[in-house]
């Protein structure tokens, strides 16, 4: 026979997508905010996005090559979307080698230590983060001060409410959707991390569950809590606005909660991880010692997981 | 609930069917059906007639087997199947084409019949009616219903949702009204008032068609169909029709109350009432990207594979995989050289790009399979289980009740082979199930 035929079993059809496009599909959705947050903050938001990523690449590249063995998987981009998120979580103005160190137990703890990409309990990204914020509290909580904003004086909104220098209602809320307001150099623009959500909607990368859910959970507990206080007016709704577009509630729910080896297998799981998720960062953000909770929130809802997707299955078909 | 959307590239649907020239060798495997292969009834050197019974069911679940030519049987032995696998087949040199005795080979539409429900099933059971869509059901079983159960509702599968096959699209739109006689045949076959023909929307021409046929029949409906695969999987339809899930194994269709028929099988059931004329020859989509002329091809039984792939302007350069079915369900061939056989809806060639598989890497837990699942399993986890041989955990999470339709894996975007893990689980524990029941069994 001149044609050699393949026989395999079915089916003879493959997605076209793969997971390198995936991983760059999230990158692709994160450029909005990163171009915004390069305005609000300068040039240096750029250098730490990319020493980030070279960081967590690098480092993955070796443990891959000189401990774990096997094939290189820094093909798949994931790395760079896990140094990209690091970056994110930092101040523009953190110093270099703390970024490095952020890059380090991302990668060779959270995530290489258990086996690489898929089998992490934790999101890298935040393990990092939250590492930094307990060892480096003072150079994490430090930000640039934003032009216009002389009132936070480098503070971020949610601390600066919090401290009770502010009311929730004297922001401007146009200020917290374009991002002019101090923070992780990623989390300032909401309006551009939601353009990236549609983006990654889009290309089917993600759905909309868990983002939709946190969110919605937020609003609904500031919601309430506003209520219970006697607000009265504007006042009940920009409370929990402000909670939405304040700190890092976009930039978790949308990007760091749906990380897929973190978050739950089914839409039932997801939607129980996600309301947690929602509900401890709005009691840390209000009962907490710290003004934000989204980091805390998330990892604490990570270790959920396996246990919700023990106990939380598919509506089987057939089956009341 | 499930499903995926692969491209439909229904690249023959516009072909009207054409006739494929007699075949001048046929070959008839005796198990072209689920349940017990059929016995041979002719030797080396008999003379046959075109339509003659040749092989008889061997059991109650099997079906007769008769000639799609006249001729001279000129083996009966082993030969390999599209698979590679030798199987019993009957071998026959073609002489003209003269065909048996009462078969009405008329045009003429008949739509009256007044034959009883046992009747009408005896004829459907002579004439080695299974199944046409791909999974070679008896047909005359189907329609027996148990003691104790009762049909309420009849469904057409018109839905044709495999990628590329337009078989039973064009035997809509062709035989329409002989298709819908056959649906009223069918309702008193089982007993029921009310049918319905499920047809996906991406198939106005064939909606439309039949709207207006169905008319003039009583209790006859037809139902549009949200293009989503495996729309056309028997317990989907079911659910998308009638709003009922049935339950998972054993339970069948019938504890909900329905019964199922493939459109082409339909139109087999009218000539086989009303014409008494077996089942010898069937309506083959051959197509692929790279074939010059796909179409649809009316092709007696038997005819090898080979001779319809070049009725379509031969193999393709490029061809690195020949598909019997569909590219979701099919199964690939070795063997060109093997016959059409009664189930046989389509031959897909793909080019060799398209058909290899690309090289798997590990879960990422993007939880697109249980997405995907039509079944409400979680594929990325029987997979596992499956590969650490965990049988107890495969039954439990219900492993049984996989379909096959192979969504899981068409959507993994880390190409794993999934459903390769879960059907070995699902074997490996019916199995199991299988022998509990006999040791549970009272021994004679």
């Amino acid at each position: 026979m001149a044609n050699k035929l393949i026989v395999a079993p079915a089916p003879h059809v493959q997605s076209s997508q793969s997971t390198p496009r995936i991983m760059r599909d999230v990158v692709i959705a994160l450029v909005p905010a990163l171009l915004v947050s390069t305005v609000v903050f300068g040039w240096s938001v750029l250098f730490v996005t990319a020493l980030s990523v070279l960081s967590c690449v690098g480092f993955e590249y070796l443990i891959q090559r000189f401990m774990v063995g096997g094939k290189p998987t820094v093909g798949n981009w994931s790395a760079v979307v896990t140094g990209v998120l690091l970056a994110f979580n930092l101040p523009a103005s953190i110093p270099w080698w703390i970024v490095v160190m952020g890059a380090f137990v991302a990668i060779a703890i959270a995530k290489m230590t258990f086996g690489g990409l898929g089998k992490n309990p934790f999101n890298p990204a935040l393990v990092g983060r939250v590492f930094l914020l307990i060892a480096y509290p003072v150079q994490m909580t430090t930000f640039p001060e934003v032009e216009g904003l002389d009132a936070l004086s480098g503070a971020t909104p949610l601390a600066a409410v919090k401290q009770g220098a502010l009311s929730a209602g004297s922001l401007n809320m146009q200020d917290l959707l374009l991002g002019n307001m101090p923070g992780s150099l990623g989390e300032v623009a909401a309006l551009a991390l939601l353009a990236g959500f549609v983006y990654l909607l889009w290309r089917k990368v993600i759905t909309w569950h868990i983002p939709v859910t946190i969110l919605c959970t937020m609003a609904i507990f500031a919601f309430a809590v506003a209520w219970s206080r006697g607000a009265e007016g504007s006042a009940m709704w920009q409370f929990p606005l402000f909670h939405i577009l304040a700190g890092g509630a976009v930039l978790g729910a949308v990007f760091m909660a749906t990380d897929y080896s973190t978050s739950p297998m089914t839409v039932r799981g997801s939607v129980i991880f996600a309301v947690g998720i929602g509900l401890i960062t709005m009691c840390i953000r209000l009962w907490g010692s710290y003004p934000e909770g989204m980091s805390f929130a998330v990892l604490i809802m990570n270790s959920t997981v396996p246990l919700i997707n023990k106990y939380v299955k598919p509506k089987r078909f057939g089956v009341n | 609930m499930g499903g995926v959307h692969p491209s439909e590239n229904k690249l023959s649907c516009g072909k009207a069917i054409e006739v494929l020239p007699l075949p001048d060798v046929v070959m008839i495997p005796l198990a072209q059906h689920i349940g017990a292969p059929a016995v041979a009834k002719v030797a080396k050197g008999d003379k046959v007639l075109t339509g003659q019974i040749i092989a008889e069911a061997g059991s109650f679940m099997s079906a007769n087997i008769h000639s799609p030519v006249s001729g001279t049987v000129t083996a009966v032995d082993m030969q390999p199947n599209g698979q590679g696998v030798r199987q019993m087949m009957i071998t026959i040199q073609r002489e003209g084409d003269e065909w048996a005795e009462g078969i009405d080979r008329s045009e003429t539409l008949v739509k009256e019949c007044t034959l009883s429900a046992e009747e009408i099933i005896a004829k459907i059971k002579d004439a080695g009616i299974v199944g046409m869509g791909g999974a070679t059901f008896p047909t005359h079983v189907k329609l027996s219903v148990p003691p104790g159960k009762k049909a309420d509702a009849l469904i057409i599968n018109g839905v044709e949702c495999e990628p590329y096959l337009t078989s039973d699209h064009r035997t809509m739109l062709e035989h329409g009204e002989e298709l819908v006689v056959g649906v009223s045949i069918l309702m008193k076959a089982i007993g029921v008032d009310r049918a319905f023909i499920g047809i996906e929307n991406n198939k106005p021409d064939a909606i439309a068609h039949l709207s207006k046929i169905v008319k003039e029949y009583h209790g006859v409906e037809v139902v549009p169909l949200k293009v989503r695969y495996p729309q056309g999987g028997e317990k989907q339809l079911i659910a998308a029709v009638t709003g009922r899930q049935v339950p998972p194994p054993p339970a069948l269709p019938i504890d909900v109350g329905a019964v199922v028929c493939n459109a082409s099988t339909t139109y087999a059931v009218y000539q086989a009432v009303q014409k008494n004329k077996p089942l010898i020859e069937r309506v083959v989509t051959i197509t692929g990207k790279g074939v010059k002329e796909p179409r649809n091809l009316l092709t007696r039984m038997g005819a090898p594979v080979q001779s319809l792939i070049d009725a379509a302007g031969g193999l393709p350069a490029d061809a690195g995989k020949v598909i019997n079915g569909g590219p979701m369900m099919g199964r690939a061939m070795i063997n060109l050289s093997s016959p059409v056989t009664k189930g046989c809806s389509g031959i897909t060639i793909m080019s060799g790009r398209d058909a290899g598989r690309r090289e798997a890497s590990q879960c990422i837990k993007c939880a697109k399979c249980v997405a995907a699942c039509p079944m409400g399993l979680e594929p990325y986890f029987l997979s596992k289980m499956a590969q650490k041989k965990n049988w107890d955990e495969l039954e439990a999470q219900m492993i049984t009740s996989c379909i096959e339709c192979g969504c899981c894996q068409s959507t993994c975007p880390s190409y794993l082979p999934l459903l390769d893990w879960v059907r070995l689980g699902k074997q490996t524990v019916m199995g199991i199930i299988r022998q509990r029941a006999a040791a549970a069994a009272p021994k004679k």
